[in-house]
């Protein structure tokens, strides 16, 4: 693991199960990341493999019950988030950490202007007075490329459309300078060529701003033009781990291979068949003793059934910092480009 | 267009789908919202169409209008020799065997109080006087052909994934051994590794069953692996109309370029060598269409023209059609007699009236 000055954000064993009537779902198994200070660490999984649980549990915003964080450690510069006081921990909330969430639709309230949504934060976090709140919220909304702030300030969420209402999230989200940000899939609700203008605007503010962030989605395409890092999450657990162009050019566990392999490319030969992972997605609800992947995977062998493997380094940096996958199985060296 | 193609199974001429504002004290009729404004199209039998372009752009609407799930405000849709959109509704009834539809979400348009045996068997009480064993054993027969265990046959929607129950709409558009069929966004509600499964099944289908589909989706990867044409709509008019390979390797109309462009590969060293084409701003609304071209507001190389006339969808390369004053030869106004002559030509295909 990174000594804890080089990062902002160091995630060790998150563990979150959720209680419910027809027993426990291990939702976040063992989950370790970090963050650098100005880095983005892509997060990619499908729906249910645990990606957004793994966040919300780092600032405790899961209701409990039912859901309940077992074990781990969540160290934001050095301070435990998981063991914090809940007055603490709103301090950190939206002004150390801020939120970007997936649907613009209904994460702003309705019922007060977006001025009042953007100040918010402001009055409550860094003790600004209202005007002085007002003048910096003008100037976050300029940031994220909204016209005539001084008087949108004043309208209703519902006068906005999808693409804006996005950029008026990520103002608010970015109000207090945060260290971190987290966004969970902040451009899946929304058309291609306004994805393209928000992934443009996150670009640009990485630039201006420096923060770190964390961006959870589904999609590779998006990954692969933002990401630093990338951490790919099956059955509620790490199973690759990689630089961005290492993830891309050299996968190593069979889910990531075969995911890439699933998308038909807009460039390049045309594909005459899709690839098909078989099966569905595993139900958790039991700790994971063997390999969440196994019913679907096409190098599954004997010892995918006795353990769960643990995370390996793939080249010569520690687990955690370079490449890394959860596989039992290795993938033959590279000299086939990425075809299992 | 006297090659060896086969004939075309659908042809949409001029279709439009207006959907009328009422407002004031009176409620009185103030304007439309022209969610569907003039789409012609033919698709070939066998083969199948793209239709991509933005929410609200009125691709959906396009496919419910030609079913005459909303009734069409004017134009032709003429679906293996009979214009649906002017049927009687006996005659209409009639029809509905021959066109489905899989809608997209399979959570929302399946009935949660039936069973996967009601579902898919409810066409046939509708359209055939079969015995109980005989429809029984067509749901068993369609199950197989979907890929769904016999087994599950009078489990409950709930019980099945979203993956499975996407086969419980398909399963149930095949009931009656349509010809054609509308795919609504069929895989926007599925998780990637299952959206693989579901093209899958369904380019096999057609090559089995030969089957005529409308692909309608945002997802331009997905449209590129199965359409041998492709339709970009934008605001309720076609923009381009191309052969896939032409689209994607060349897109003609600046929509269709910024579109395709905004598309993010999987694959970072592409990424970063790619430029993007980002619009500026949002969609305008449909009830307050821009005058001229619909993109002129957005177009990054708008001229004079697009701000008041109207460009008219004309092939400008063969078997590519596009509506920009950028492919009409200089000093053309637009809706001439010449290019709507062409335009009709074209779309019909030697269909005599």
């Amino acid at each position: 693991m990174a000594e804890p000055a080089a990062s902002v954000l160091d995630v060790r064993d998150l563990k979150t199960v959720f209680r419910t009537r027809g027993g426990e779902v291990h939702a976040v198994n063992d989950v370790s990341f970090h963050l650098k200070p100005g880095e983005l660490l892509g997060v990619v999984g499908e729906s249910g493999s645990g990606k957004s649980v793994t966040m919300m549990s780092l600032l405790r915003l899961l209701p409990s019950p039912p859901a309940d964080i077992r074990g781990g450690k969540a160290l934001l510069n050095g301070r435990d988030l998981l063991t914090m006081t809940d007055d603490e921990l709103r301090s950190v909330r939206g002004a150390k950490v801020g939120f970007v969430f997936q649907d613009p639709m209904t994460s702003l309230n309705p019922v007060f202007t977006l001025g009042d949504q953007i100040m918010e934060p402001l009055i409550k976090h860094m003790r600004l007075s209202r005007r002085q709140a007002e003048a910096r919220a003008i100037e976050l909304l300029e940031l994220v490329g909204i016209p005539g702030a001084s008087q949108r300030l004043h309208q209703y969420p519902h006068q906005f459309s999808g693409g804006m209402r996005q950029r008026v999230m990520i103002a608010i989200a970015l109000a207090c300078d945060p260290d971190v940000l987290i966004a969970d899939e902040p451009t899946t609700a929304l058309d291609v060529t306004i994805q393209a203008q928000i992934l443009e605007l996150v670009k640009e503010l990485r630039r201006k701003l420096g923060m770190a962030i964390i961006w959870i989605t589904h999609d590779l395409g998006v990954i692969a033009g933002i990401a630093d890092r990338v951490m790919v999450m099956y059955g509620g657990q790490v199973v690759e781990h990689a630089p961005v162009h290492e993830l891309f050019a050299n996968p190593q566990h069979p889910y990531t291979r075969a995911l890439l392999q699933t998308i038909p490319r807009i460039t390049g030969p045309r594909t005459t068949r899709l690839k098909v992972i078989e099966g569905q997605p595993p139900i958790l609800t039991g700790p994971l003793t063997a390999c969440p992947f196994r019913a679907r995977c096409e190098h599954r062998f004997d010892a995918c059934d006795a353990m769960n493997p643990p995370r390996r380094a793939i080249d010569a940096a520690p687990t955690g910092q370079g490449h890394d996958v959860a596989c039992h199985w290795h993938a033959p060296a590279k000299a086939e480009p990425a075809d299992a | 267009m006297l090659d060896a193609q086969p004939a075309p199974l659908v042809q949409v001429q001029d279709l439009k789908m207006h959907f009328p504002i009422y407002s004031g004290l009176f409620r009185r009729h103030t304007g439309d919202v022209k969610a569907v404004d003039g789409v012609s199209f033919d698709i070939l039998a066998g083969q199948t169409l793209g239709l991509v372009g933005e929410s609200g752009c009125g691709k959906s609407t396009v496919g419910r209008a030609m079913l005459r799930l909303y009734e069409p405000t004017a134009g032709r849709v003429v679906i293996d020799g009979d214009d649906v959109a002017t049927l009687s509704p006996e005659a209409l009834r009639k029809k509905r065997p021959t066109m489905q539809m899989v809608f997209q979400d399979p959570q929302a348009s399946l009935n949660p109080r039936m069973t996967l045996a009601d579902i898919v068997s409810e066409p046939l009480d509708e359209h055939t006087n079969w015995t109980r064993d005989q429809k029984l054993e067509r749901v068993y027969d369609l199950m197989d052909q979907v890929g769904l265990n016999r087994r599950f046959v009078n489990r409950f929607p709930h019980e099945f994934s979203g993956g499975q129950r996407q086969r419980i709409g398909i399963a149930r558009a095949l009931a009656l051994k349509p010809r054609f069929i509308v795919c609504d966004e069929p895989i926007a509600a599925l998780d990637v590794s299952i959206q693989a499964q579901v093209v899958n099944l369904l380019e096999d289908l057609q090559e089995k069953l030969g089957l005529t589909y409308l692909f309608i989706s945002h997802d331009l990867s997905m449209v590129r692996h199965l359409a041998q044409r492709v339709a970009v709509m934008y605001l309720g008019r076609i923009a381009e109309l191309s052969p896939s390979k032409d689209l994607y390797a060349r897109p003609l109309h600046p929509y269709a370029e910024a579109l395709l462009s905004a598309v993010n590969e999987p694959d970072p060293v592409l990424a970063a060598q790619r430029k993007r084409i980002i619009l500026k701003g949002d969609v305008p609304s449909p009830a307050n269409p821009p005058r001229g071209c619909n993109f002129c507001t957005r177009c990054p190389r708008v001229m004079d023209i697009c701000q008041t006339v109207k460009p008219d969808l004309v092939e400008v390369e063969p078997g590519r059609l596009v509506a920009c004053h950028l492919y009409t030869a200089a000093g053309s106004t637009g809706t001439s007699e010449a290019s709507e002559h062409k335009k009709h030509e074209r779309i019909q295909q030697g269909e005599t009236r």
